[in-house]
């Protein structure tokens, strides 16, 4: 009875040692103690605002690569997949694993119709899990579509 | 039953230390396929081409180059004679001077930097108030503590040492009475150093051969010794460094606080959050009428000023030949790279700004490894693929 006592106690003391590293590790992978989201959540869209108004994609001029300042197509649509033109478009994005933004000031360089919007000046300066978030203002209203890429 | 709970316990027990333990384990075989990735996106081979660069229309001429090797070297360049760019910049030294603060015509308030690959950053200098190589070499030679010097002092060099090749590059000198003129000349000296500069690259370490050997299917067996090996999995793995030091130079060109402490004796230092100001309001920045190039700034275009993430961030240094350069930081604050480990394994607070890192808890053996490692990273510096020639050669 007493061996499995100590048994008891030292696989605990084994496994509270071993949460604690293993809580501190993953504080250190995932910095602000996010989550990454499941595989399906990640990639370039159609992807649905937050409210259901808009769906946007994006359309990379080359391969998203860390370190690179790129240029991408975005396409907006209402969810009836009319294209929306003359929106307002703020750009945002981050690491939420880092807790740290995009390291560039991204921007909407030109409408070119059809729901097509040209962005400028992304960049990615670290491979792994990017939220891009981008704020759509259209006749309806602000609503906002979070992209997961990995990069 | 309760031999059973003690034995499920006791199995429970061994895997979650063999779990704890993994990382100093035997590392040759054993990488992931996502670290294999990851490793040879590390590789000196992965470099990309050098980018050109439209701002200086004499960037990649060999003529260009060769005078702008002869400027890297000449002391008439200073007030007292005595300073080039060599000075500190020293070829023999992997150009730079294994010196905390660097010395010319008086004293800096920063550590010499290498120079070698840093054609490819977007930015220069710690806090990265340059956006050119051509316009980054005309800070020191203006600058009271490095050569001393002035526009007119420089351009009267080139007319009385350098005419013809200048000419032949340049066409007729313009008439040096004028302020402009003499501007003219003395961005052109900074454009031919920067034509000189942009040959300046690593060769490949230790570390590339061990990529290599895994990348061709071979173990690696030999290259790396255990210890660098599990260096170089902590490195990428649980003690983070590549988040920051990624890619072929071990460099995300990016600016961050690790909170490094200034030294007492300098006033405070705001790193990035001046320098990225300084760069947009720069006289011979990218959207100068000196830049021959002056629409196509992307970085200046889309370059975060004002935010409180760039007070006291520096610019990421290159890994590569890190062992051979101490002292380390932007003033040469550590003198050895057990202090940096030691520095990266605490993550003090910033004085200023917010340190972007966290405290490691790495163990002494831990940390040995991660130098081990970084010792792998040394290699040849090459100038226009050769071993650099003397000044007088
Ligand atoms: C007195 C020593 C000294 C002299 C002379 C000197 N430098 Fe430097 N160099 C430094 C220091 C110190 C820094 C970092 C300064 C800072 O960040 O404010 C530096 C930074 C640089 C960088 C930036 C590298 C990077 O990674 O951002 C380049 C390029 C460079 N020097 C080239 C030159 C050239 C070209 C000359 C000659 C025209 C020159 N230097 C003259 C000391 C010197
Ligand atoms: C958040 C980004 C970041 C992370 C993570 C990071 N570094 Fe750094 N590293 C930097 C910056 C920025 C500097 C320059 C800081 C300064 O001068 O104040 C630097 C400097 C260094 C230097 C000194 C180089 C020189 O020439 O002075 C070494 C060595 C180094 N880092 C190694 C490491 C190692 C090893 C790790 C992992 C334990 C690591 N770094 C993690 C950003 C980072
Ligand atoms: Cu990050």
């Amino acid at each position: 009875m007493k061996a499995i006592h100590t048994m008891l106690v030292l696989a605990l003391v084994a496994a509270l040692c071993t949460l604690t590293a293993c809580s501190h590790a993953m504080r250190m992978i995932h910095g602000t103690g996010a989550r990454r989201p499941a595989a399906s959540e990640f990639g370039l869209g159609p992807r649905a605002s937050a409210a259901g108004w808009y769906v946007a994609t994006l359309e990379p001029a080359a391969p998203l690569r860390p370190r690179k300042m790129l240029t991408m197509r975005l396409v907006v649509r209402d969810a009836a997949g009319r294209a929306i033109d003359e929106a307002a478009i703020a750009i945002d994005g981050g690491m939420p694993e880092h807790g740290h933004g995009l390291p560039t000031r991204p921007r909407v360089a030109r409408s070119l119709g059809d729901g097509l919007y040209e962005i400028e000046g992304v960049r990615f300066n670290m491979g792994g899990w990017w939220e891009f978030r981008l704020a759509i203002t259209g006749a309806r209203g602000v609503d906002t579509v979070t992209f997961n890429l990995a990069v | 039953m309760a031999h059973r709970t003690s034995a499920a316990i006791a199995l429970l027990a061994a895997t979650l230390g063999a779990a704890h333990a993994t990382p100093d384990a035997s590392t040759r075989a054993g990488w992931t396929r996502a670290q294999l990735a990851q490793l040879r996106a590390m590789a000196i081979t992965e470099l990309d081409p050098l980018p050109p660069d439209p701002t200086n229309r004499v960037a990649d001429d060999p003529r260009a180059a060769e005078l702008g090797r002869r400027l890297f070297f000449d002391t008439r360049l200073s007030a007292n004679g005595r300073v080039a760019c060599s000075t500190c910049h020293q070829p023999e030294r992997a150009f730079q001077d294994g010196i905390a603060l660097a010395v010319g015509v008086g004293t800096t308030a920063r550590r010499t930097m290498p120079l070698a690959g840093m054609a490819r950053a977007p930015f220069l200098f710690w806090d990265g108030r340059k956006d050119s190589l051509w316009a980054q070499a005309l800070g020191p030679l203006e600058s009271p503590v490095e050569h001393g010097g002035t526009r007119p002092q420089y351009a009267r060099v080139i007319a009385d040492h350098y005419r013809d090749d200048y000419e032949a590059l340049f066409g007729p000198l313009p008439d040096l009475t004028l302020w402009d003129a003499i501007t003219y000349v003395f961005v052109n000296i900074g454009k031919v150093i920067a034509a000189y500069e942009r040959q300046i690259e690593f060769g490949a370490s230790r570390f590339d051969r061990y990529v290599a050997a895994l990348t061709t299917g071979a173990p690696g067996e030999g290259v790396l010794t255990d210890a660098e090996a599990a260096g170089l999995r902590l490195f990428i793995g649980r003690a983070n460094c590549s988040q920051c030091h990624d890619g072929p130079l071990l460099t995300n060109h990016e600016f961050h606080n690790t909170g490094v402490r200034p030294r007492p004796e300098l006033p405070l230092d705001h790193g990035r959050l001046t320098g990225a100001s300084a760069a947009v309001s720069d006289e011979f920045n990218c959207r100068s009428r000196w830049s021959d190039a002056r629409d196509r700034c992307a970085e200046l275009d889309f370059l975060v000023t004002g935010a409180h993430t760039l007070d006291r961030a520096y610019k990421v240094p290159s890994l590569r030949n890190v062992a051979e350069r101490a002292p380390y930081m932007h003033a040469g604050q550590l003198a050895t790279l057990s202090d940096v480990l030691d520095h990266y394994n605490r993550a003090p607070a910033a004085v200023a700004g917010h340190s972007e890192l966290r405290p490691l808890r790495l163990r002494p053996v831990e940390l040995r490894q991660l130098e081990a490692f970084l010792r792998t990273l040394s290699g040849p510096v090459l100038v226009g693929g050769r071993t650099p020639p003397g000044p007088t050669q």
